[in-house]
């Protein structure tokens, strides 16, 4: 039963550390015939490719009356094409000992695949094959309606998840970022065999999909492969870019009550666009406040000096059309109020005080030191490039990561602090036992 | 298949050093990337408490982060983020492990700081009290709000009833509440020395450069006692345990757990391959009978951990789908493990098992962190040696060893099952 046992450090083990490759990095870009972008990093050391695929076809293409349709999309690409069987895929990859996985989230849908560089070819064949024939075959359909309802049931289950959802949902009011991407119960029953072929014929299109190659394998070779297994895969109609959420819910204090020891705690607003040019201050201002785990403020005032929680942090995420920012705890019903409270007050302080030369010094010694290991193995370069190419940060991003830290200062923090950080103005979701909150 | 391992890490390559006070060190340069990641492993954790004093190996792991006479409170960790570094400890049933991963430039750092910590933490009063509030808001998050975790915890102390495996790692909540900061004094006096650690270093050095630097920075810490061992063996089970769990929840879950030797057995390759037999990908037999045909479950996973200092298990794992009856799904995977005991697997399903095994052994090397926590694994349960015999192992093992271990192992008679009930009080 070790497993279980080690249950209990799921957490820790997931922040593992990473090893950095910035100097090994060194990528191509290459635009195919058909509108493919293709991103390729040669890395002979190991004989293993990894692949990423990020395609125009999340869940902001589809109907809101479908909620769901993108997601349910992507998870049947792996059940069923004019060639194979969902069964003689699971049997293809397994043997192989490779993984493939599908998703969807609000923007994009991806594909990630690692396989064995002896057994490149096949899976490139069978990746094509998925890309370019899936058919939805009506049982596999009904399975995988069957298999969303349940993770939706399960989600349910897991209360930081129940926050979240409950959050974006205020935010985003009418928009799919405020919609769960996985639809809902009724939603998906509702889902039709040819609304998916549908989906999948407009948007699972080359020109709207970024390809990401990193392993034992020259951009040449691959290039002519993805050539040959690709060469049935049309243009289609172009991606549009993705559109602001139409609204910005007004602040309000959602409650959700469960039978739980702890009360799982969002506290938020909207945020900042990828392409802001503050983007960097903001995320120096936040690392010193909540981002920075050990290091943060929120931290040392929640978790250390007052053993209120055990996880603490902020979090700005910030999209191609939309952003938000978000200052997530745990802590034990009782404790809700007060927690909640100094959240709002170290808020405050950001707003009222510049912070010290050494907390500036200390944030961006962290970025600029620790950036290369945001890309330690083969597949996280590829989950890397790919994200370079999809937010247009172009290949020199990892050489001017550096100095796009370095300018910011202290009044630059004081600034953006004061413009995108509203402790009067919070959407509050709080998933707890509402008695023993104590809440009027 | 041979052929792609050729230019591959095995322990032919890692390089043992023991110093005069019993400090073991293990390197493995890997230049594929200009990082390092830097362990220490303390041969100390759950398994060698002692009741009433359940979580105290755990919360030492905390309190160790609370500074020495020359590192303040909570300062290790922003010395190494500041130097761009990553760092994190954890405790399991058998080890405590602190590590750090950064630039071959910065890692002399990490080297100083653990050298330090190891001989000179405080373990500060003033900080004992908010951290026990700190580990108690742990254990609420991981195991008594999560429905599947505090399931397991139960099953657990009901599988092993001697064993120390019995624990949480994470301690009762009563046993926190009650432990003292003398005990963790006294633990750390005890059991943090050279001599009952550790070090694996995996990353982009050179071994002729950095272990002068290990040797100055460790090399001066005295040994200390030996630590007791911990000789329990735990009993024979005679009879199938059931746990029954209920809390608030939206769906079933099933777990069994069964008694098996860890990879000090010529067994364990046959188990390892057992389990993916079992569940190991969409094509394997339990998830393609449960979850694809049957539409029993959601997922359903297997698990063997060799790497357990005493034999622990083998363990399956499945959520159900809305509207099922567990014993409709017990009955299914019932029917599956016998037929794995009952007839032989197909020569093709054991060449899948074995090219899924070989592969991630490929890709488990994608990560100098990853290669790390093997080695260190294997150095704490059977010595780091025994990973080189690994795939030579699983490549011997045949259709007949597969159903042989099922049958000796995958005993009803010597498992456990847990299930959660789902109780709604829709709330207030």
């Amino acid at each position: 039963m070790k497993k279980l046992l080690w249950y209990a450090f799921a957490i820790f083990i997931s922040t593992s550390p990473a090893s950095p490759s910035m100097a090994a990095m060194v990528a191509k870009r290459t635009v195919l015939n058909n509108g493919l972008v293709l991103l390729t990093s040669e890395q002979r050391a190991l004989p293993m490719v990894s692949i990423e695929l990020l395609i125009d076809a999340g869940s902001r293409n589809e109907p809101a009356d479908q909620a769901g349709l993108a997601n349910l999309t992507s998870t049947l690409l792996t059940h069923g094409t004019q060639k194979r069987s969902a069964t003689q895929i699971s049997e293809a990859l397994d043997f192989m000992g490779a993984s493939l996985s599908t998703g969807a989230g609000e923007d994009v849908a991806t594909v990630s695949m690692t396989v064995l560089k002896k057994d490149l070819a096949a899976g490139l064949e069978l990746l094509a094959e998925i890309l370019t024939q899936s058919n939805f075959p009506q049982a596999e359909i009904d399975r995988q309606k069957q298999a969303v309802i349940a993770s939706i049931k399960a989600r349910e289950e897991d209360p930081g998840a129940v926050a979240a959802t409950a959050f974006a949902a205020v935010l985003f009011p009418k928009s799919p970022y405020g919609r769960p991407v996985e639809g809902t119960e009724a939603t998906v029953k509702g889902l039709q065999q040819k609304s998916l072929q549908e989906f999948y014929n407009r948007n699972y299109r080359p020109n709207r999909t970024i390809i990401a190659v990193v392993g034992d394998v020259a951009e040449q070779e691959i290039a002519q492969a993805l050539n040959k297994a690709m060469k049935g895969w049309a243009k289609g109609t172009p991606g549009k870019k993705p559109a602001p959420p139409a609204e910005i819910g007004k602040a309000q204090t959602v409650r959700i009550s469960k039978d739980l020891t702890q009360a799982n705690i969002v506290l938020g607003h909207n945020g900042a666009v990828r392409g802001n040019p503050d983007y960097y201050a903001i995320q120096v201002m936040n690392y010193i406040m909540g981002g920075g785990g050990f290091s943060s403020r929120a931290m040392d005032s929640i978790r250390n000096e007052r053993g209120l929680a055990y996880s603490v942090y902020s979090y700005f995420g910030a999209e191609k059309s939309h952003g938000s920012f978000q200052f997530v705890m745990q802590t034990k019903n009782e404790t809700a109020l007060q927690a909640i409270q100094i959240a709002k007050e170290e808020m405050g302080r950001m707003r009222e005080q510049p912070v010290s030369e050494q907390e500036l010094n200390d944030a961006k010694d962290y970025l600029t030191g620790s950036f290369p290991l945001r890309f330690d193995t083969n597949r996280k370069v590829a989950g890397f490039l790919a994200q370079v190419e999809y937010y247009e940060l172009g290949l020199d991003y990892p050489e001017r990561y550096a100095d796009l830290i370095r300018k910011v200062t202290r009044d630059d923090v004081l600034r953006v602090a004061r413009q995108y950080l509203h402790p009067e103005d919070l959407t509050l979701v709080i998933v707890a036992n509402r008695k023993k909150v104590g809440e009027k | 298949m041979v052929s792609a391992f050729t230019s591959t890490i095995n322990a032919a390559q890692v390089q043992e050093i023991v110093l005069d006070n019993g400090l073991k060190i293990l390197l493995l340069e890997d230049h594929k990337s200009p990082a390092v990641t830097f362990q220490v492993w303390y041969r100390v954790g759950a398994r060698n408490e002692k009741d009433g004093k359940s979580g105290l190996a755990h919360f030492l792991e905390h309190m160790m982060f609370k500074g020495t006479p020359s590192t303040g409170p909570e300062e290790y960790s922003r010395i190494i983020a500041k130097n761009g570094g990553r760092s994190n400890a954890f405790t399991s049933s058998d080890m405590t492990v602190y590590f750090a991963t950064m630039s071959r430039e910065k890692i002399g750092i990490e080297l100083d700081l653990e050298a330090d910590r190891m001989a000179n933490a405080l373990l500060g009063e003033k900080y004992f009290e908010p951290e026990k509030k700190v580990i108690q808001e742990e254990r609420r998050m991981r195991t008594e709000d999560n429905p599947a975790s505090a399931l397991s915890e139960v099953a657990s102390a009901v599988a092993f009833t001697v064993h120390p495996y019995r624990r949480p790692v994470v301690g009762w909540m009563q046993d926190i509440q009650n432990l003292t900061r003398q005990d963790l004094v006294d633990f750390y006096k005890l059991y943090y020395a050279p001599n009952n650690a550790f070090i694996v270093m995996v990353g982009d050095f050179s071994s002729d450069e950095v272990l002068p630097k290990i040797k100055a920075s460790f090399s001066k810490i005295p040994r200390g006692p030996e630590p007791p061992t911990v000789d329990v063996e735990e009993l024979e089970q005679r009879g199938e345990r059931r746990v029954v769990f209920k809390k608030e929840a939206e769906l079933p879950f099933l777990l069994n757990f069964y008694h098996a030797p860890n990879l000090k057995s010529p067994d364990s390759f046959a188990l390892d391959l057992l389990t993916v037999v079992l569940a190991g990908g969409k094509s394997s037999r339990l998830y393609h009978d449960l979850v694809y045909q049957k539409r029993l479950v959601r997922g359903i996973d297997a698990d063997y951990s060799g790497v357990s200092i005493d034999p622990a298990g083998l363990s399956i794992f499945a959520q159900l789908l809305p509207g099922i009856e567990i014993s409709a799904a017990e009955r299914e995977l019932d029917r599956g493990l016998e037929k794995v005991k009952s007839e032989l697997i197909s020569e093709r399903e054991l060449q899948k098992a074995k090219n899924q095994v070989e592969a991630a052994f490929v890709f488990a090397q994608d990560s100098i962190f990853g290669q790390a926590m093997k080695i260190g694994y294997y150095e704490a349960v059977g010595g780091w040696r025994q990973m080189d015999g690994y795939l030579d192992g699983i490549r011997r093992v045949t259709r007949e060893d597969i159903r042989r271990v099922a049958r000796q192992y995958l005993v009803r008679d010597r498992r456990t099952v847990g299930t959660l009930i789902p109780t709604k009080e829709k709330s207030q």
